[in-house]
C-alpha cells in the first residue's frame, strides 16, 4: 500500500506521520507543497503543523498550493485523504470537509491526551476497529469546530461527524469538550466518507513506551481496510 | 487604485478575543461597552486605475482568499 504525506512549509508533524505510516506497512513518500503531481497513492495525508504560519486563517494558504490542486482532485475522484491537526484545518478551507475550526473557546493553546469516541464505523477508515473509546493526543490553539445550522443538519443527516471528545467510557458532554467545538465534534467526514480530517493525532500514539497504543490500533486497522 | 476591506465575524460566530478586549477594557473603567467583535483590515494596492474595476477584484480576493464566507463578511469601504 502506498502512501503520499504532503509537507507544507511550516508543517512539523509530517516526519512523525511519516514513521507510524512505513511502521504498519505502508510504502511512504514525502510529498513537497510545491509540486505540481501527487504519486501513486493509496492513501494522503495532510500532517500537523503551522502550514505558512497560520498568517490569515490556519490552513488558508495551504489549501491554495500547487499540489492541493491534484489533492483536490484525488479526493473527488474518490481517493482517501486524510487531515490531522493542520491539515484538518487546511481541508476545511480547501472546502473538501464542511465547516471551519476557530480559535479555541478559552483562548489556549491545547497540548494533551484526550478521550475521543469513534463509533461511525460505516467508512473505510474505521470499519472493523473493535472499540469505541480512544486515546490520543491534541496540540492545537484553533480546533473549536463550527459550522452553520443547515450545514450541521446535513453532516448530521449524512452520518459525517467522525469523531467526538467524550471521557474513558465515552460519554460526550461539555465537560469532556477540551476546545469549545460544535457538539464535542473532533473529526468530520466528506459525505462520501473518503476525506477526513480531524483534530486528534493517532501518529503520537504508536509507541508503547512513549505513548499508548491507540494509534498502532488505528494505523494497523486502517492499512487491512485498504488492502 | 488603494483598495481597503474589512472582514469581520458575522453574528452568530463566537469571538473569543473580542470577549477577552472587553472585560480589560472594563477592567480598565472603560465601562460603557456592549460588546467588542474583532476584525481584519486589508489594504490593497492593485493595477487598475478604474475605481469597479478595482473594487472587482478585490470582492474577488476576498471571496477566494482573504475572507471565510462561513464565518466572516467582507465589505469594501474605501477606493482611492
Amino acid at each position: 500500500m502506498k502512501s503520499a504525506v504532503i509537507t507544507f512549509p511550516g508543517s512539523n508533524c509530517d516526519r512523525d506521520m511519516h514513521v507510524a505510516l512505513n511502521k504498519f506497512g505502508f510504502k511512504n513518500q514525502m510529498v513537497w507543497h510545491n509540486d505540481n503531481e501527487l504519486p501513486k497513492s493509496d492513501l494522503v495525508v495532510l500532517p500537523g503543523g503551522f502550514s505558512y504560519g497560520d498568517y490569515l486563517r490556519c490552513g488558508s494558504m495551504a489549501s491554495k498550493s500547487k499540489i492541493m490542486q491534484s489533492v483536490i482532485k484525488f479526493a473527488k475522484s474518490g481517493g482517501l485523504v486524510m487531515g490531522i491537526c493542520n491539515g484538518f484545518q487546511i481541508l476545511v478551507e480547501s472546502g473538501l470537509v464542511p465547516g471551519v475550526l476557530l480559535r479555541n473557546k478559552y483562548l489556549e493553546f491545547i497540548c494533551k491526551n484526550v478521550f475521543v469516541k469513534i463509533d461511525n464505523k460505516d467508512n473505510p477508515y474505521f470499519k472493523n476497529l473493535d472499540k469505541e473509546v480512544f486515546e490520543f493526543h491534541i496540540a492545537h490553539n484553533e480546533g473549536n469546530y463550527f459550522c452553520t445550522n443547515d450545514q450541521l443538519k446535513e453532516i448530521e443527516d449524512n452520518n459525517q461527524v467522525a469523531i467526538y471528545y467524550c471521557n474513558d467510557n465515552g460519554k460526550t458532554e461539555e465537560k469532556f469538550n477540551p476546545n469549545g467545538s460544535l457538539k464535542n465534534i473532533a473529526g468530520i467526514f466528506n459525505k462520501k466518507k473518503n476525506v477526513l480530517g480531524m483534530m486528534p493525532h493517532p501518529e503520537r500514539m504508536i509507541d508503547k513506551s512513549l505513548s499508548g497504543e491507540d494509534g498502532s490500533l488505528f494505523f494497523k486497522n486502517l492499512i487491512n481496510n485498504i488492502k | 487604485m488603494k483598495v481597503s476591506a474589512i472582514i469581520t465575524l458575522k453574528k452568530d460566530v463566537l469571538d473569543p478575543q473580542g470577549k477577552v478586549i472587553h472585560q480589560t477594557l472594563d477592567g480598565m473603567g472603560f465601562k460603557d461597552v456592549n460588546e467588542v467583535r474583532q476584525g481584519k483590515y486589508f489594504e490593497i494596492d492593485v493595477k487598475e486605475n478604474d475605481p469597479k474595476k478595482a473594487q472587482k477584484i478585490v470582492e474577488d480576493m476576498c471571496d477566494k482568499l482573504l475572507a471565510n464566507l462561513v464565518i466572516e463578511n467582507y465589505k469594501i469601504i474605501e477606493i482611492q
